[in-house]
C-alpha cells in the first residue's frame, strides 16, 4: 500500500497550470497502473479538519475530538494499493507520485498483511 | 443437474473447446474470448433449461459462432470503408460439423503450454492458465485473487496480446524446449495450490476452489504425461499437503504448526493416494525436486505421531533435495530436521551461513526457525528476540499472531 502524505491545503498555493500538471501525471500514472494491471484499489481522504479522533477517555470510556490523531504539518492524504511483483516496483510507482516528485509530500509504502500463512 | 455439476462439467470441457477452435482457426486472442462467452452462455442457461444431449458440441457451435460474428461485423466495417461488395461467404458453413471433433488430450496440454508462456509474468501466467484451462471466469480469478475484476481482465488481456505479439503457437514445443516450458506449467499450478491453500478467513471458499483447480489440472496433466516423474510427484505433494487442511487451523483461525496437529483429522485417502503416486513414480523416474518434497511429506504423513517421525530419513531426502535444487529455503527447512537429529546446536550451525544470503538475510522464516532451535537449545533471550524479529518481518496475519504468542510464552512462564 501507498501512503500518501502531504500539507492539507497546498492545492491552493499552486498556480493552474502547476495544478493541472500534477493532475495530469495522476491520470497518466493510474491509466498505467490501470493497464498493467497493478492496480488494486486506492482513495483520496477528505481535509484532515473533517477529521474525529477517538480514544479511551481519562475517567473510563471514551472521547471523541477533532481533528486528527498526529499534530504534524504533513497528514495522511489517502492511498493506493498496487499489486506488484516486487517491493522495488512499489517504491519506483511512489517515487513518480506528483506529491513526490514536486516536492510537496512524502509516499510511504508498506505491505498489507494477508489474512494467510504457511505451514510451519 | 446441479450448479456445481454444470461448473464442474464446463471445467473439464472449456480447454477441450478452445483446443478445437485454436487449432481450426488460430488467433489464440478472439478465440479465447469467444469460448468465455460460450461458457458464460451455458452457465446461464444450462442449469435452468437442462444440459444439451453434446455439451462439447454445443459450446463448439456457440463459440464459432460469436466468433464468425466477431469477423463478420470486422469485416463489414472494413467493406464499408473500402465500398467492395462482394460478401465473404459466413464461416459456419464451411466449419465442420461440431460433432466430428475428437476430444484431444493434447490440446490441453498444448493451451498449458501456451498460458506459461516464458514471454509473461508469473502473475499473468497464472490468471490466462486458470481461465484458459481452468474454464474459471475472470470474475472468479479475481475474487480468489482479491483484485478488482477490472485489474484481471486487463492482466488477462494483456498477456494474451503479449503472447501473439511474442509469436506463439499453438503446438507443442520442441523436445529441447519442452522440459523448461514444463517446468513452467508445473511452477504454475504449484503455485495456483499455494495461493489456495495458505488462505485462511475471508474468501475461504474461492481459495479453497483454487486447491481444487490446482489438483484437478495436475490430475489432467499426469493423465496426459503419465511417463513424467516429476507431474505425478508435483500431484502427490498437493494431495499429501491438502490433506493437512483440516488441522492446521484451530478454532479460532490459529495455524497449528505440523508438530502439533491433530492427525486424526488428517485426510486419509489424500494420503493414502499420495504416497503410493510418489512410492511408485521413485521406482521408475530419477527423482526430481517435487518428487523428493512429496516424499518428505510422506514420511511426516505416515508417522502415526509427531514425535514418531522418522527424522533421519527426512535428514536424507533434504540432502538429496539440496542436491537437486540448492536453495536457501531448502537448507533451512533441512537445518530445522537436523535439529531433530544431532541436536539445536547442528541445526542452528546449519543456520549461520543463511544470514549472508541476500534471499534469506532478513526473511521472517529464517528468524522464526532460529527462534524454535533456539527455544528447543533453552537460549529462551534469544529465543525470544528472533520470535518478535520474525513477527516483524512477516506479512501474513495468522503467522505474526503465532509468532507473538510463542515470543509471549518465553516471557510468561519463567
Amino acid at each position: 500500500m501507498l501512503l500518501i502524505w502531504n500539507r492539507p491545503g497546498f492545492v491552493e498555493e499552486l498556480s493552474e497550470e502547476e495544478r493541472n500538471a500534477i493532475f495530469g501525471e495522476v491520470d497518466v500514472i493510474m491509466k498505467e497502473l490501470t493497464e498493467s494491471g497493478e492496480l488494486v484499489g486506492g482513495e483520496a481522504l477528505a481535509h484532515p479538519a473533517q477529521t474525529r479522533t477517538v480514544r479511551p477517555a481519562a475517567g473510563g470510556g471514551t472521547e471523541v475530538t477533532d481533528g486528527p490523531f498526529l499534530e504534524s504539518k504533513e497528514q495522511f492524504a489517502g492511498y493506493l494499493t498496487v499489486d506488484c511483483e516486487t517491493p522495488e516496483r512499489a517504491a519506483e510507482i511512489a517515487a513518480r507520485w506528483p506529491d513526490v516528485a514536486h516536492g510537496v509530500g512524502v509516499l510511504e509504502v508498506r505491505p498489507v498483511m494477508e489474512q494467510s500463512g504457511t505451514e510451519m | 443437474m446441479t450448479d456445481r455439476a454444470v461448473e464442474d462439467l464446463l471445467r473439464a470441457l472449456a480447454p477441450q473447446v478452445l483446443g478445437v477452435l485454436v487449432r481450426r482457426h488460430g488467433q489464440f486472442y478472439a478465440c479465447e474470448d469467444a469460448v468465455q462467452e460460450a461458457l458464460l452462455a451455458a452457465a446461464t442457461q444450462w442449469p435452468a433449461q437442462g444440459v444439451p444431449d453434446h455439451p462439447r458440441s454445443w459450446l463448439v457451435t456457440v463459440a464459432t459462432r460469436r466468433l464468425t460474428d466477431e469477423w463478420r461485423s470486422e469485416r463489414a466495417r472494413r467493406d464499408r470503408e473500402v465500398a467492395v461488395a462482394v460478401r465473404e461467404p459466413a464461416y459456419a458453413a464451411v466449419a465442420p460439423a461440431a460433432d466430428e471433433e475428437p476430444p484431444s488430450g493434447d490440446d490441453t496440454l498444448k493451451l498449458l503450454f501456451l498460458c506459461c508462456h516464458t514471454a509473461l509474468t508469473v502473475s499473468a501466467q497464472v490468471a490466462l492458465t486458470l481461465r484458459a484451462v481452468g474454464g474459471l471466469s475472470t470474475a472468479e480469478i479475481a475474487r480468489a485473487y482479491l483484485v478488482p475484476e477490472a485489474t484481471m481482465s486487463q492482466r488477462i488481456r494483456r498477456a494474451k496480446q503479449r503472447i501473439e505479439a511474442a509469436g506463439a503457437r499453438f503446438a507443442m514445443p520442441s523436445a529441447a524446449d519442452r522440459d523448461a516450458r514444463l517446468g513452467a506449467v508445473l511452477h504454475v499450478l504449484y503455485l495456483i495450490f499455494n495461493e489456495g491453500y495458505t488462505a485462511s478467513s475471508g474468501a475461504e471458499l474461492h481459495r479453497a476452489e483454487l486447491t481444487g483447480e490446482a489438483i484437478r489440472l495436475a490430475r489432467e496433466l499426469r493423465r496426459l504425461l503419465p511417463d513424467d516423474g516429476e507431474v505425478a510427484g508435483l500431484l502427490a505433494l498437493m494431495l499429501l499437503t491438502d490433506a493437512h487442511r483440516g488441522a492446521r487451523t484451530g478454532p479460532g483461525g490459529e495455524l497449528v504448526p505440523l508438530a502439533e496437529q491433530d492427525r486424526g483429522r488428517w485426510d486419509r485417502a489424500g494420503i493414502e493416494e499420495g504416497v503410493a503416486l510418489v512410492t511408485e513414480a521413485l521406482t521408475w523416474s530419477a527423482p526430481g525436486p517435487y518428487q523428493v518434497q512429496a516424499a518428505i511429506a510422506a514420511v511426516h504423513a505416515e508417522a502415526p505421531a509427531a514425535a514418531d517421525t522418522d527424522w533421519p530419513q527426512i535428514v536424507a531426502l533434504y540432502r538429496v533435495l539440496a542436491r537437486l535444487a540448492p536453495n536457501p529455503m531448502v537448507t533451512l527447512n533441512q537445518a530445522a530436521a537436523v535439529a531433530m537429529v544431532d541436536g539445536p546446536r547442528a541445526g542452528l550451525a546449519l543456520l549461520a551461513p543463511l544470514d549472508a544470503d541476500e534471499r534469506t538475510a532478513g526473511h521472517h522464516r529464517l528468524a522464526a526457525v532460529r527462534a524454535h532451535l533456539l527455544e528447543l537449545a533453552g537460549d529462551r533471550d534469544a529465543a525470544r528476540a528472533a520470535y518478535l524479529a520474525a513477527a516483524r518481518a512477516t506479512i501474513s496475519l495468522p503467522e505474526r499472531h503465532y509468532l507473538e504468542v510463542r515470543a509471549a510464552r518465553l516471557t510468561g512462564d519463567r
